[in-house]
């Protein structure tokens, strides 16, 4: 059986979740065995997964469940693997699902992959994974051995799909144990897409020469739907917050689209948005690196070629 | 207080990646390596920052070859009073893991320090790991830590925000940007560095279950398709029309 951890921040089931039961859903037909999917504290409309394909949903709903705690959530997760006899367990590449993804590895004497970016190959009992490493340098292929295994699904790798209808909800009684992470306040952005689930970026650098000049990319952020990043020197000098900040010490993303504005492309930059699918760079210096990494790039001064971008998409959706 | 630091050494960022021919191991003849960034810059800083404030020590824990000792000394030459390294080429985090939990278990350490991920494998396994071999609590990508006695408040990112939370030591946690500001390494440091105590411990056995199979280079990229600076319609077609994104 495949056991796929839904994680749900604050109630609410995320793409990463049905990311997740999409994926779990595939390994198990490839397994030919069963998928369930867990989630754990309230949930709204839990039964929702059963759509992306989980056979059964469970949900443990002890309200110790309602702020996360790896440890609290690693116990119940283990609890609920072991009693359904789940070979293969997987979360998503968050920051939740990563703690609790360890901590099940040791829990459970398994074999971890984390962030894996596609389907596994079966070979005999054994799986193999891929997943991006050196900052997305490099690709590198996994042989998990051991009999139970688990592994975090990289966000953005999969693409939810539709494959059954709702279930109903089934509680089962997982001990939350004493949590000892007490959690305080949850501050969040309202109305953006984080970071990591983005579709679309867009991203400025230094060449944007003042903070006060931000408009322009909050624009053409706001006309796609995107959200907002920035290089580092950008962040280090307080001109965007920090968890803006993307590149090898930054977050590293892999949206459809990542449009660079005034950035150069420095390798420690590109190691965290090389994996996005199309790459835009708009860069008064025909010599700057990022040309280099780019789909398409335009050469000219960002103050007159954000602007116009953005009015060209206004014209263009408003026509479609 | 007693702070353990786990720092990891990896290819310095600007590195080529390169593979051995058959594919199965990482290249490192000519690479530079340094200590991963998010152990030396947030985890190391901030425990040295916490020492300083209410007394205690620091000790900073490789797992590794002696080849790691140059980076162990950086570590002790930014503020770690002493070190220890565990003389093993480590496999894989779940090896990491095992080791640094063995040798946790009896120091009774206050708080264990980590960074976030290392830059080459990006596994972000490590501190789970740990927490769970010894029983711990766990926080990670932490931003903020402040101790106030046996109580810390610390703030995790999380997607699209922030979670603040209170923990009592000993704790486990892992370190992102924000919980301290880079730290150069001065003359004095460098210089008691060398007389700091650095211990060498035998690692204990660990059966893998996860073996690294093959590693390949991303295929390159066709080449960029520059666009009139003028005619911004002419790009919006292209990712309507081409790459279909819009
Ligand atoms: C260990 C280490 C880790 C690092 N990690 C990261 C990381 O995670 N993320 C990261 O981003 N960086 C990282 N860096 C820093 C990185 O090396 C670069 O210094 C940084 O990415 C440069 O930022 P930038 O492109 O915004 O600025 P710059 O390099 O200064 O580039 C600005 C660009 O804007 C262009 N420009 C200027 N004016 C205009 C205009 N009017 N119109 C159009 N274009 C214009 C210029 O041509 C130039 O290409 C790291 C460095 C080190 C040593």
């Amino acid at each position: 059986m495949v056991l796929i951890f839904a994680e749900s921040p604050r109630g609410n089931l995320k793409k990463a979740a049905f990311e997740a039961v999409t994926y779990g859903k595939k390994v198990a037909d490839l397994l030919g065995t069963s998928c369930i999917a867990l989630t754990l504290g309230a949930v709204k409309d839990a039964g929702e997964l059963g759509r992306y394909g989980a056979g059964r949903v469970l949900n443990a709903a002890d309200p110790a469940f309602n702020n996360f705690d790896s440890q609290t959530y690693a116990g119940a997760i283990a609890d609920v693997a072991k009693s359904n006899g789940a070979t293969v367990i997987i979360t998503s590449h968050t920051s939740s699902g990563k703690s609790v993804a360890g901590r099940l590895a040791v829990r459970l004497g398994a074999g971890l992959v984390s962030g894996v970016n596609s389907l596994p190959e079966v070979n005999g009992g054994n799986l193999r994974v891929k997943k991006s490493v050196f900052s997305g340098k490099a690709v590198a292929e996994y042989e998990i051995t051991s009999p139970v295994k688990v592994v975090s699904l990289m966000g953005n790798a999969v693409k939810p799909e539709v494959s059954g209808d709702p279930v109903s909800v089934e509680a089962v009684s997982a001990n939350a144990g004493a949590g000892r992470i007490r959690v305080k306040e949850v501050k969040t952005q309202e109305g953006r897409v984080p970071l990591p689930e983005a579709e679309i970026v867009v991203s400025a650098g230094r060449g944007m020469k003042d903070p006060s000049n931000w408009g322009i990319v909050e624009e053409l952020a706001e006309t796609l739907g995107a959200t907002t990043a920035c290089s580092r020197p950008v962040a280090d000098s307080h001109w965007r917050p920090h968890n803006e900040h993307v590149g090898q010490t930054g977050i590293a993303i892999r949206p459809n689209l990542y449009i660079a504005i005034g950035i150069s492309g420095a390798i420690q930059h590109l190691a965290g948005v090389n994996n996005s699918k199309v790459i835009v760079v708009i860069n008064k210096d025909s010599e700057a690196p990022f040309f280099k990494a780019a789909d398409y790039g335009v050469v000219g001064d960002l103050f007159e070629v954000v602007p116009r971008l953005n009015a060209a998409l206004k014209k263009f959706k408003a026509a479609h | 207080m007693k702070f353990l630091v786990c720092i990891s050494q990896t290819p310095d960022t600007t590195a080529k990646v390169s593979f051995n021919a058959d594919g199965t191991e990482y290249n490192a003849a000519g690479v530079q390596f340094i200590m991963n960034p998010y152990d030396e810059w947030y985890a190391l800083v901030r425990a040295c920052e916490l020492r300083e404030a209410l007394g205690g020590t620091v000790v900073a824990l490789n797992v590794g070859p002696a080849a790691n000792e140059t980076t162990i000394r950086k570590a002790l030459a930014i503020g770690a009073d002493e070190a220890v390294r565990i003389n093993a080429d480590p496999k894989s985090a779940a090896f990491t893991a095992k080791q640094i939990a063995e040798y946790a278990r009896n120091e009774n350490f206050d708080i264990i320090f980590l960074g976030k991920e290392t830059i080459d494998y990006n596994g972000s396994e490590v501190g789970a790991m740990v927490a769970e071999y010894l029983d711990l609590p766990y926080v990670s990508y932490a931003s903020k830590l402040d101790l106030d006695g046996n109580t810390a408040t610390l703030e995790r990112d999380i997607e699209g925000g922030v979670e603040v939370l209170e923990v009592d030591t000993p704790f486990v946690v892992s370190a992102a940007k924000g919980m301290a500001e880079q730290r150069i390494p001065n003359m004095r440091g460098i210089m008691t560095a060398r007389t700091k105590p650095l211990k060498e411990v035998q690692p204990v056995a660990f059966d893998e279950s996860v073996e690294a199979a093959q590693f390949t280079l991303p295929p390159a990229k066709a080449g960029v398709k520059l666009v009139d600076p003028e005619n911004m319609d002419e790009l919006v077609r292209l990712l309507h029309e081409e790459a279909k994104i819009i």
